[in-house]
């Protein structure tokens, strides 16, 4: 277990002191089962604000797990229990007084397979601003630039523009899942989840889905689950390695590609086991 | 290849073709399996027309038949064949009841399908079956025991055998297929919808009505679309609980006569070829087109669903 020293501060984000906590994730002995199972041990972390911070670890080992646990959209599922505390913006998120709607309001998800409901492209990207006012504090014009701004940051305008009616099913999946990214951003989330946002992309479409995560950076706190170490490598600030429901490691995605400091890393990024 | 081998081999070869000739013999005796279904509606579609035709095509007036209300099919010095009333009697009883129905059957998908829990979603399922299955002349029962006083002190009407006692009965009747296909069509909508809804903070219920909804509605419409065949075609309850009254409603508690009873009723004292005989026949036409039209734009309206997944 460790957590994040001073070395691995990035240039673009202020390290804290280790009295506060830095303004993004952090969690003490965060504990889950999944029934008797149990998927999370002891996780506690300090993740934070404005980075990409990628999740790695052989299938099962409990990231996906983790990564949901920050909407607590793992509750669907009844037979879920959790322990431990989650803050995000200084809020224990599992405080008796947090609301889940507004909690997910603050923290997107993106899921592997791209998910567009299946309406048109314009509301998909008004879907979240719908839920969340009520109709009358709603006006065209307020949606209508709150859908241009989001498409083109996620640099889908030009392509989509004249045809924001079609269902968003048909478009192709990379744009499907840039879609998916846009949809979050009216409401101005603080923490964006990605769940192997680019699994079911090709190399142009993971490209894109990267460069994106990029041109977000700074202004969101991103957290990526991949499989793929290499994306895991080029594409995060840093990096957490899972096992068995455990962190194992948790430092710059350079030291820990270059020069881990556990040795089960070491083998894992070596391909030994995974 | 050695004796032994090649002998072996012969085995193979022959047990193989005989489990080629079983196969064959196996696949036929489904696809005639398959075909007699068709085979059997053309039947019946066959006969019940050749049974009217001869009536139909010569000597009824259809427009008169159609569209005017007197059905006096045994009177001694004027005999008319109208069955505008029954018609009128037919769909005002399966609109209401269908408007009692949708509701609460679409209401009972949704609640079955996203709300419940695991273990009431497999007790329910299990009596909305049993609702299924209670025969029709025990609702008819029910209609002219229960109802009947029932509506008749709740309403203060006279008769308590009307529209009103008809289209309770048929939509308790229909609210089971609509139950069991609307919850199939809501089971059909991908998790991932329900998934990305929820991740952007969205309730139970904005879920339902802004995501499933739509994405469903195909899967409901055809819900919707089997439970009005079902009303449409219903014959015993209909027959004990309207009262049987050719007779055009004016208020839900007026009584009528529907299609279906007037067959059920008729056919047994018509003689056999007779004008009357051959009419109830048209009507069986008439309630077959009914229900093939309805029964057909619920296909369509479902592979329409499929087309686009």
């Amino acid at each position: 277990m460790s957590s994040l020293g001073p070395s691995a501060a990035t240039p673009s984000v202020a390290q804290t002191g280790n009295a506060t906590p830095p303004a993004g994730i952090t969690t003490r002995d965060l504990n889950l089962w999944y029934g008797a199972f149990q998927a999370l041990q002891n996780v506690t972390l300090d993740i934070e604000h404005g980075i990409i911070t990628s999740l790695i670890g052989p299938s099962g080992c409990g990231k996906t797990t983790l990564l949901r646990c920050f909407n607590r959209v793992n509750e669907r599922y009844g037979y879920v229990t959790t322990t431990g505390e989650i803050k995000i913006l200084g809020k224990n998120i599992y405080d008796e007084d947090v609301s889940l709607v507004e909690l997910r309001k603050h923290v997107g998800m993106v899921f592997q397979q791209p998910n567009p409901l299946p309406i048109s492209i314009y509301e998909n990207v008004v879907f979240g601003m719908r839920i969340h006012n009520r109709r009358r504090e709603l006006n065209r014009s307020a949606t209508d630039q709150a859908v241009e701004t989001a498409l083109r940051e996620v640099g889908l305008w030009d392509d989509v523009k004249d045809k924001l009616n079609m269902k968003a099913t048909g478009l192709q999946l990379e744009q499907q899942q840039k879609l998916c990214i846009a949809r979050l951003l009216p409401l101005k989330p603080e923490v964006i989840l990605m769940d192997e946002p680019c699994s079911a992309l090709d190399v142009e479409g993971t490209r894109a889905i990267e460069e994106l995560m990029w041109m977000l950076r700074g202004r969101y706190t991103i957290l990526i689950v991949t499989h793929n170490m290499a994306q895991a490598r080029r594409a995060s600030d840093t990096c957490i390695f899972m096992l068995l429901g455990e962190i194992i490691e948790h430092s710059r995605t350079e030291d820990l590609f270059i020069a881990p400091r556990e040795a089960r890393t070491a083998e894992y990024i070596e391909g030994r086991y995974g | 290849m050695t004796r032994i081998g090649r002998r072996r081999a012969e085995v193979w070869f022959r047990r193989l073709s005989w489990s080629r000739i079983g196969e064959a013999v196996i696949e036929n005796l489904i696809r005639l399996c398959g075909i007699s279904a068709v085979l059997f509606v053309f039947g019946i579609f066959l006969f019940v027309f050749r049974e009217g035709a001869g009536f139909l095509f010569d000597g009824l007036d259809i427009e008169k038949f159609l569209f005017t209300t007197e059905w006096y099919p045994t009177s001694r010095s004027n005999v008319r064949y109208g069955v505008g009333a029954l018609i009128v009697g037919t769909f005002s009883v399966t609109v209401l009841a269908m408007a009692i129905a949708v509701p609460f059957g679409l209401g009972a998908a949704i609640f079955v399908s996203e709300f419940c829990g695991k273990k009431l979603r497999e007790a329910l399922k299990i009596v909305i079956e049993l609702l299924a299955a209670i025969p029709s002349v025990v609702w008819g029962f029910i209609g002219l025991s229960v109802m009947n006083p029932l509506i008749q002190k709740v309403f203060n009407v006279p008769i308590g055998l009307n529209v009103f006692n008809g289209a309770i009965l048929l939509a308790l009747m229909s609210v089971p297929i609509m139950v069991s296909i609307g919850e199939d069509a809501l089971k059909a909508v991908p998790d991932a919808y329900r998934e990305a809804a929820l991740a952007l903070g969205a309730t139970r219920w904005q879920i339902v009505y802004r995501v499933l909804l739509p994405a469903g509605k195909n899967g409901l419409l055809a819900a919707v679309l089997l439970g009005v065949g079902r009303a449409v075609g219903e014959t015993m309850a209909v027959l004990m609980a309207t009262g049987h009254a050719v007779n055009i409603p004016r208020t839900i508690f007026d009584p009528v006569r529907t299609l279906t009873a007037t067959i059920a009723a008729e056919l047994g004292e018509a003689p056999v070829g007779s004008d009357h005989y051959q009419v109830l026949f048209i009507i069986g036409i008439l309630l077959f087109s009914i229900t093939f039209a309805v029964n057909l734009t619920a296909d369509l309206v479902v592979k329409g669903i499929r087309k686009k997944q």
